[in-house]
């Protein structure tokens, strides 16, 4: 399977909040970047999660599909997912795949820091 | 930190490299192309589902095959696969694509045969197609909320062939036919379409399909059993059962 060509960052803000900043392309071939940011932000205080999209440069379907199941697991670990710095287009995708309704997006990092 | 390599030629104001293989679509669905002996039913004005709207127990399915000393490239199998779509498809299911072929924001009608001899006329929307992947999204009413992935990449001098869906039940009552019958015949759907596009392109029938079902959640979104007004199989049947009354109001008037 091809290289994926993201890079993700993660940021323990404080004892309940985490944010991975994404860089790149998200596709099929970045799930387990994906699922390794997750497991580094996730702790056993953690209850929510942010993803920081202002860096995403290219994402296709399956790309969506990743998310979808990042967020059933967040889900299911009692946890939330919100997301900031999704582009106008990024941000038709999520409307148009309806991630929308049940991913919080907000404009900015403190605007999502702050619904945490 | 967790790193891939980085591509160098993203620019922070450029249109993003995808922006043309996404469907422009977000309201309600209409379908452009309808051929004489198509049902249309359950299609226009629908909106579509993923699998964050649907109701069942939500399942990640990918069907893989390996064409070793494929002649083609990855790229030219999927633009084989998109030309011949409804060719691939198990006898009694018919895919109507749209004139302009499988491209993003084209809705396809589809005329289904479930267990039982139902018949079900439902659709699809194009989500997503670029020369190495495209995304079939389902409507509301449709057996399962969510999309199908197709794809192809090379890997070890061979090219894999891949069908990834993800889905919910999109109500209550297909929840219960998938479990009792349904997703069995859903993976004999796309073993056969794999090795229908296999014989095709290679020429060779016995290809075996390599299966990975992963339920990714368990549980039932009860919030989502309303779906079920929407129920393509209920509608369809309805219609059929009515139509000697249509029939009949035709020839008064």
């Amino acid at each position: 399977m091809p290289q994926a060509s993201v890079a993700m960052n993660t940021r323990r803000v404080n004892a309940t909040t985490s944010i991975i900043d994404i860089q790149g392309d998200v596709s099929a071939f970045a799930e387990q970047v994906l699922m390794s940011a997750y497991n580094e932000a996730s702790t056993p205080t953690t209850r929510t999660i942010i993803l920081n999209f202002s860096g995403l440069e290219y994402m296709n379907s399956s790309g969506i599909g990743l998310i979808v199941t990042l967020l059933i697991r967040v889900n299911r670990q009692k946890q939330r997912l919100l997301a900031f710095g999704l582009s106008e287009h990024y941000h038709h995708i999520f409307e148009l795949t309806r991630l929308n309704d049940a991913i919080k997006i907000y404009d900015s990092e403190s605007a999502a820091l702050a619904a945490a | 930190m967790t790193t891939s390599p980085i591509p160098t030629n993203g620019q922070p104001d450029e249109q993003p490299r995808d922006a043309a293989f996404w469907s422009g679509q977000v309201s309600g669905l209409k379908v452009s192309n309808v051929p004489s002996g198509a049902l249309n039913l359950n299609v226009d004005g629908k909106l579509v589902n993923g699998p964050l709207q649907g109701f069942g127990q939500m399942w990640q399915k990918t069907y893989r095959i390996t064409l070793n000393g494929a002649s083609l490239s990855a790229k030219e199998v999927i633009r084989v696969w998109k030309e011949h779509f409804p060719e691939f498809w198990p006898a009694g299911n018919r895919f109507f694509g749209p004139l302009t072929g499988i491209a993003p924001g084209e809705v396809a009608l589809l005329n289904l045969s479930m267990p039982g001899g139902i018949a079900l006329s439902t659709g699809v929307l194009v989500l997503y197609a670029d020369e190495e992947s495209f995304t079939l999204m389902t409507p509301q009413g449709h057996v399962f909320a969510g999309w199908i992935t197709f794809s192809a990449y090379e890997e070890n001098n061979s090219i894999v062939v891949q069908t990834q869906v993800l889905m919910r039940a999109s109500d209550p009552m297909y929840e219960v036919g998938l479990r009792f019958g349904g997703h069995t015949q859903e993976n004999r759907f796309w073993q056969h379409t794999l090795q229908s596009l296999a014989a095709h392109v290679q020429g060779d029938t016995a290809i075996p399909v390599r299966m990975e079902l992963i339920c990714v959640d368990p549980r039932l979104q009860w919030s989502q059993a309303k779906n079920i007004w929407h129920n393509a199989a209920m509608r369809t049947a309805m219609y059929k059962v009515t139509a000697p009354l249509r029939w009949i109001q035709g020839r008064k008037h």
